[in-house]
């Protein structure tokens, strides 16, 4: 501390000539105070804390190998013949963004290691923003103050999608090709202006000459600026809001317990950059990703087997493969007023998809209004602790799951030897099922383990000793837990079921009944924590003195 | 010259000329007739391997292909089905089937290779069809970048790009092309076994297969230049990695890095 100085102590002269430097840029930036600010901020320790981090030090590891791809890359779709060094497609007319990829992989020094570090780090990046958005979900962390901030979570995933398909595209090797047909046919599927987009976007008649290239700037440009723009909001509004914390003795939603940024966490995270960038660069080296030789130049005739997309569009690809052409003689197909209204494109591309991300954007809102909860929150749920959250994530993330497995339903049929209409069908049936499946199984589960936690606090840890009392009794002893533990068990909200209320008329509206009935829903069978009553009346009465006292008459008796 | 004009008179000549414009005939219809079939083998069959092949077929296809092979309710006739098709069938081991079902699997073949070659014969003999292709094709020295291109629009649809396979409907599936014999991979474009279609030599010249294999086995051969292929399957392969291998090692560190202070 005695190091650093501001300008207010002009007086001072550091002895080091390091400490010279030091304090002469300090006196031009004011280092100092935004690293006092800064340093001295508390993060919570939690190893499920981490995949926000994780994403961003994806996105950096996006950032410079995609530079370094850049200096090789030619977006351009004008034809020409392969005359690098993979046999295989030589002399094959293919346009020049094949062909640059192609070199990439073979002909530049290090560049196949550079292409799988930006593949693979794509998909860890997509991966860790989801898994982000689930843990944040599941612990009750987009509760007030931070809506916003999970609704700017909820566009970078949508972005980090959309840089994703982008990028995959870029290659203009056949299974990206596959891949862009099917968006032009989702495009082309939007009644009366379909049409006019796909031709807008593509230049005219699929594929045309300028998609690669428009793609390329938004990959590049336009996209990461976003991304960026959208993570510095982001955290932004973590340093306001400052991170939540799960519940444990001596945390509130007043306080953050945890580690100041400087120098540990700080190090810590810088650490944990170069692990992630370790990992990342681990699996580039050995496994390889999107092996675009395999798949040869995109020509609008061939559609290989086991065509899809990467993992994060594969949900929307298996609701496109679910969907029925017809069922019996129903047809999805009709022609109204000279246009062509295709059902079985249109609903599976944009209704599962409309659905999950506005539940998504909503959902804050939704459970703001039905608890009319407007206090601010800092420390977290554990998830058993709101059954009927945790049970309506759970039914989202089948809903999402089931459609995710069916973008590979070709692969289950060949792998486990059953046939794929089966596998369509049974995806189909769960489509519907699954989610409410789901939403029982895991409310009945956390409603399960609040008991246990409510028996444990209650009566403590079963110890496996069996004790026969002098009249003949046989009770297990249990051990109580020590205060640390119990209030991990017994310190949470349990909200209860609000009934409607009349509003300032005098009059309970139809909007109030409703949400009344949801509330009801949320609520009803719901597990209370025990109270310090409770707790006190259950060591009161509990078998533990008589056992004891049994003890105690046993040696007097000897 | 004279011995043949002083015979002309002879009573068997007319038998003689009416054979001689069968066999003419006979002979130029075989070859029109063949012409388009994948004919390129010089393999011969000897009487003997005709009989014992006869012998094996009766003992052990004739259940389902009836006697003779002229087919059942469940088996097809393999009258015409030539050589190459009983080559592939039995070489790779899919007849004698193991079970009914959409497919029979590939499995250890069940006849050594004479066998093989005897109940080819003996199939070849009940009428003409794809013979056992010629070494010449089988070279895999052809243009693997032409192969590719036959491979991508005739092939991939099916069998995937990288050859790694794929499903087909209600059960049927292309198998994987990794480790398939040259021979069996010419057999099986020329015979359409299972679910294939055919590919005659119009459709593909014997050229363009020599191509399509030399192309497969450069790519098995090459291996996977960028490391482990996983499989060789594309993104939900790949998918699935970085969820359990990537996410999952780093999900450990995480836990390492905060395990100390909490």
């Amino acid at each position: 501390m005695s190091a650093t100085s501001t300008a207010n102590a002009p007086a001072f002269v550091a002895k080091t000539k390091g400490g010279r430097i030091t304090d002469f840029v300090d006196q031009r930036v004011g280092g100092s105070g935004i690293l006092r600010e800064f340093g001295r901020k508390v993060f919570p320790d939690h190893w499920s804390f981490m995949f926000g981090e994780v994403a961003l030090y994806s996105f950096v590891i996006l950032l410079l190998s995609g530079t370094f791809l850049t200096f090789f890359f030619d977006p351009s779709m004008a034809e020409t013949h392969y005359d690098g060094s993979y046999t295989p497609l030589k002399n094959v007319e293919m346009s020049v963004a094949y062909s640059s990829s192609l070199d990439i992989s073979f002909d530049v020094r290090g560049g196949l290691f550079m292409r799988q570090v930006h593949h693979w780090a794509a998909l860890l990046f997509v991966a860790s923003v989801s898994v982000h958005m689930l843990r944040v979900f599941f612990t009750g962390a987009f509760r007030k103050p931070r809506e916003l901030n999970w609704v700017v979570g909820g566009v970078l995933l949508i972005l980090s999608m959309a840089a994703g398909f982008t990028g995959y595209s870029l290659p203009d090797d056949l299974l990206s090709g596959n891949g862009l047909r099917i968006i032009d046919g989702v495009i082309k599927s939007i009644p009366v202006i379909g049409t006019y987009i796909s031709f807008f976007l593509f230049g005219g008649e699929f594929p045309g000459t300028v998609i690669i290239s428009r793609l390329y700037m938004l990959h590049i440009l336009l996209v990461p600026a976003l991304i960026l723009l959208m993570i510095v909001i982001h955290l932004f509004m973590v340093v306001v809001h400052k991170h939540t914390q799960y519940p444990g003795p001596g945390r509130n939603d007043g306080n953050v317990v945890g580690y100041p940024l400087g120098p540990v966490y700080a190090a810590k995270a810088g650490g944990f950059f170069f692990i992630v960038f370790g990992v990342v660069a681990l699996m580039a080296a050995f496994f390889t990703i999107n092996p675009i030789w395999n798949y040869g130049p995109y020509d609008p005739s061939p559609v290989s087997a086991g065509t899809q997309p990467d993992w994060y569009i594969g949900w929307v690809d298996g609701a496109l493969r679910l969907m029925p052409g017809v069922i019996g003689d129903f047809h999805f197909e009709y022609v109204i007023f000279g246009q062509v209204l295709t059902l079985n494109v249109l609903l599976p591309a944009l209704v599962p998809a409309g659905l999950v991300f506005t539940v998504l954007f909503m959902y804050p809102w939704i459970e703001r209004w039905i608890t009319k909860d407007d206090r601010e929150h800092h420390v977290l749920d554990r998830p058993r602790n709101a059954p009927t959250r945790t049970a309506i994530g759970m039914a989202g993330f089948t809903f999402y799951c089931v459609m995710w497995a069916a973008a590979s339903s070709d692969l289950i049929a060949t792998h486990f030897h059953v046939a794929l209409n089966d596998v369509t069908y049974w995806l189909r049936a769960l489509f519907f099922i699954g989610p409410v499946i789901a939403f029982i199984v895991t409310k009945r589960v956390a409603l399960a383990l609040q008991r246990k936690d409510r028996e444990i606090a209650l009566h403590g840890r079963e110890t496996g000793r069996i004790v026969r009392l002098p009249h003949g009794e046989f009770i297990e002893v249990h051990a109580p837990l020590d205060d640390y533990k119990r209030y991990k068990l017994v310190g949470f909200e349990s909200p209860v079921p609000l009934p409607a209320v009349p509003n300032e008329h005098g009059v309970v509206t139809r909007k109030e009944k409703r949400r009344a009935a949801l509330s009801r829903f949320f609520f009803e069978d719901r597990v209370a924590p025990a109270s310090p009553a409770e707790l006190e009346a259950a060591h009161g009465h509990h078998g533990q003195h008589e056992v004891e006292s049994a003890e105690a008459q046993k040696t007097l008796s000897h | 010259m004279k011995a043949l004009s002083q015979k002309r008179r002879h009573p068997l000549a007319a038998i003689a000329l009416l054979l001689m414009g069968l066999l003419l005939t006979g002979g130029l219809y075989a070859v029109a007739t063949t012409v388009n079939e994948a004919k390129a083998s010089t393999t011969s069959f000897s009487a003997n391997d005709t009989e014992e092949g006869g012998k094996l077929f009766a003992a052990n296809c004739a259940t389902c292909h009836g006697m003779g092979a002229s087919g059942t309710k469940d088996g097809p006739s393999l009258v015409g089905v030539g050589a190459a098709a009983v080559d592939f069938q039995v070489g790779t081991g899919r007849m004698p089937m193991q079970m009914n079902g959409p497919q029979a699997y590939k499995k250890p073949a069940q006849f050594n290779d004479e066998q093989t070659h005897q109940l080819s014969a003996y199939v070849a003999s009940l009428g003409p069809g794809p013979s056992i292709p010629e070494e010449g094709l089988l070279d895999a020295q052809g243009n693997a970048a032409e192969g590719g291109e036959l491979f991508r629009v005739n092939c991939a649809m099916c069998h995937n790009a990288a050859a790694a396979g794929g499903a087909l409907t209600r059960g049927k599936f292309a198998p994987a092309l990794a480790d398939v014999s040259e021979k069996h991979i010419y057999e099986a474009m020329v015979t359409g076994p299972q679910n294939m279609p055919v590919f005659n030599d119009a459709n593909v010249t014997p050229e363009g297969k020599r191509d399509i294999i030399t192309f497969l086995k450069q790519i098995e051969a090459n291996g996977s230049p960028g490391g482990a292929d996983l499989g060789a399957l594309g993104p939900v392969s790949e998918g699935l990695f970085v969820w359990i291998a990537g996410l999952g090692v780093i999900i450990a560190f995480t836990i390492w890095l905060t395990s100390r202070t909490s």
